[in-house]
């Protein structure tokens, strides 16, 4: 019929355009990110000066501000996020977890800015006056811990991270959980095991592969994560040993020097940040797919 | 195996031992929830008068500025991005849903809106930046519309698809049989009964951008009045929050706190809706 074929060339139009917008968006990226990479050669990943003045980019301490705070973010997230994760599907009566579903749910509607005001005025002071000089006292001795206590820092951006990251995460692993079955838990009861034995045995033991598949998700959903962690990590492009010292991001810097560059050279650098970061996340992203895929076959 | 009473009992201990660890860190999941909203509440809510609903923003200085020109800002490009994105990506869900079967656009479709979903969002304002706001030489608020359709629309083709499945065959079957059309079958009876479930979607995914930030920076940029036009700067509330939040006046910070308790509540508010009401659309959300 006329009408129906009308219709399915409009569909086709549709879904072709969003094609049309991915391939547009990986070429412009590259294409933006061509002269500085010209300029700069392999030296731009490894070089960790950036300095826009004297048209001097490196992007080393945004890569290294990346990956720690995520990593970070990751340390303190995974724990909290697979408890929560456990307590929902093996440990609460169906309405309790019904409630702490819904509040982890809600965490995750929180826009990044707001996470980021609350962490200027609220956590950042915090970390400063009671958790880092705890730390810088007791463990000084690790470099992690030492200089003075500044409070805005990889550290906060490494907590703020980690509270945005936690909905994700406990999401991903409560469906890893739900994924076993439940004859594993009756066996392992029936053998005489404790709640916690159970839980351990046949429940965690069996979700290992999935739970990593969670892991590198949450990982990449923590590393493109922009507003929070540009207002708490300091925006400072250096690499220091301590986590209390300044930081920054490859998605922090985007957002603080992309409108306000004026050589072209420079939009090109920071261009090439954007892209280095996408191509980190969609690797990052169709790895833990494709891992969490063959987990599900074997 | 031993099986000395002393050691049941430290097996029995250790497992209590480690349900208790077990709820104490799932409280840490909740507890900065609270934190959050109780501070807003608290820094918030005696800001939020007459002022902040019909005021733009005033020179550091000057008291009883207000948020009027980033909430219309906020309205103009979520509305903008909506009429864009929703029809655009309700189609993009219908066509993998009904057609994906059969047509080879379908996968690489399919995989490019989850490429879409899962990049960083300031990626988007880069690009957009890159291809919008450069050929037209300035921040608009048409090209921030655009960026946060592109974040909209994955979000809406992809839980489309998913809820347009979930209708059983022999609907579409009985649609066929009595002689409709295709079309007609798929926009009034598949996807009218999976409605209630891609509505849900749909508010999910606005709330989702009237929050975004980053991409804003880098496209329709932020402006101290009410935007004069679709190819002039725009404010917007989240972006609003953000400049008041770096300055270094109190006064602002006022302004930030409150301006975020609108937002979060406004958010929240969708969000606590369709799901107390729209039934669980948990699936997607784990993507």
């Amino acid at each position: 019929m006329k009408a129906d074929r009308i219709f399915l060339q409009v569909l086709r139009i549709a879904a072709g355009l969003s094609l049309v917008l991915l391939a547009a968006f990986f070429i412009q990226m590259f294409w933006a990110s061509l002269p500085a990479l010209r300029a700069s050669g392999l030296k731009f990943f490894s070089g960790t000066d950036w300095d826009p003045n004297q048209e001097v980019f490196g992007a080393g301490a945004f890569i290294y501000g990346t990956i720690v705070s995520s990593v970070l973010a990751l340390l303190i997230a995974v724990p909290i996020s697979v408890a929560t994760a456990l307590c929902l599907t093996e440990v609460f009566p169906a309405r309790v977890a019904g409630v702490i579903s819904f509040l982890v749910e809600m965490l995750a509607a929180i826009p990044s800015v707001v996470f980021g005001l609350w962490g200027v005025f609220v956590l950042s002071p915090l970390l400063r006056s009671t958790v880092q000089p705890f730390l810088a006292e007791k463990f000084s001795w690790i470099p992690l811990f030492s200089g003075p206590p500044l409070g805005i820092g990889m550290m906060s951006a490494g907590v703020i991270l980690a509270i945005m990251i936690t909905p994700t995460l406990t999401a991903l692993a409560r469906e890893v959980f739900l994924s076993i079955p439940t004859l594993q838990r009756e066996a392992a009861l029936a053998l005489g095991a404790t709640r916690w034995e159970t839980i351990w045995i046949a429940v965690v033991q069996n979700a290992k592969s999935g739970l990593w598949g969670a892991i590198i998700l949450g990982w990449g959903r923590a590393l493109g994560e922009t507003m929070a962690v540009t207002m708490v990590i300091g925006n400072r492009p250096q690499i220091s040993a301590s986590l209390f010292a300044p930081a920054q991001t490859l998605s922090a810097v985007l957002a603080n020097e992309y409108a306000e560059a004026t050589s072209d050279l420079h939009i090109s650098a920071l261009a090439a940040l954007g892209f280095t970061l996408l191509l980190v996340s969609t690797v990052i992203h169709l790895g833990a797919k494709f891992w969490i895929r063959r987990g599900r076959e074997a | 195996m031993r099986t000395s009473r002393a050691f049941d009992l430290w097996r029995k201990w250790k497992s209590h031992f480690a349900m208790l660890l077990l709820v104490i860190w799932c409280a840490l999941a909740v507890i900065p929830l609270f934190a959050i909203l109780l501070h807003l509440l608290r820094e918030g809510a005696s800001s939020i008068d007459l002022g902040f609903f019909t005021q733009v923003q005033k020179p550091v200085g000057e008291l009883d500025g207000g948020m009027a020109h980033a909430i219309l800002g906020t309205a103009a490009q979520v509305g903008l991005a909506s009429i864009m994105g929703i029809p655009l990506g309700l189609a993009c869900g219908i066509y993998l849903a009904e057609y994906g079967g059969r047509e080879r656009l379908a996968s690489p479709v399919r995989f490019a809106l989850e490429l879409l979903a899962s990049t960083p969002s300031i990626l988007v304002g880069v690009f957009i930046y890159g291809a919008v706001v450069v050929p037209m030489k300035k921040f608009s608020l048409l090209s921030g519309a655009l960026a946060l359709m592109m974040i909209l629309l994955p979000l809406v083709a992809r839980t489309s698809e998913e809820l347009l499945r979930l209708i059983p065959h022999h609907l579409r079957e009985a649609g066929l049989a009595l002689g409709l059309p295709r079309w007609k079958v798929i926009l009034s009876i598949v996807l009218r009964s999976a409605w209630p479930g891609v509505w849900a979607a749909i508010l999910l995914g606005i709330a989702r951008i009237a929050g975004e930030t980053a991409p804003l920076v880098l496209t329709s940029f932020g402006n101290p009045s009410f935007p004069r036009g679709l190819d002039q700067p725009s404010a917007s509330l989240p972006l609003q929050i953000y400049t008041y939040a770096i300055s270094p006046f109190d006064e602002w910070h006022r302004l930030a706190w409150a301006g975020a308790l609108v937002l979060v509540f406004t958010v929240l508010a969708l969000n606590a809706i369709t799901r107390l009401t729209g039934g669980s659309n948990e699936r997607r959300r784990t993507e």
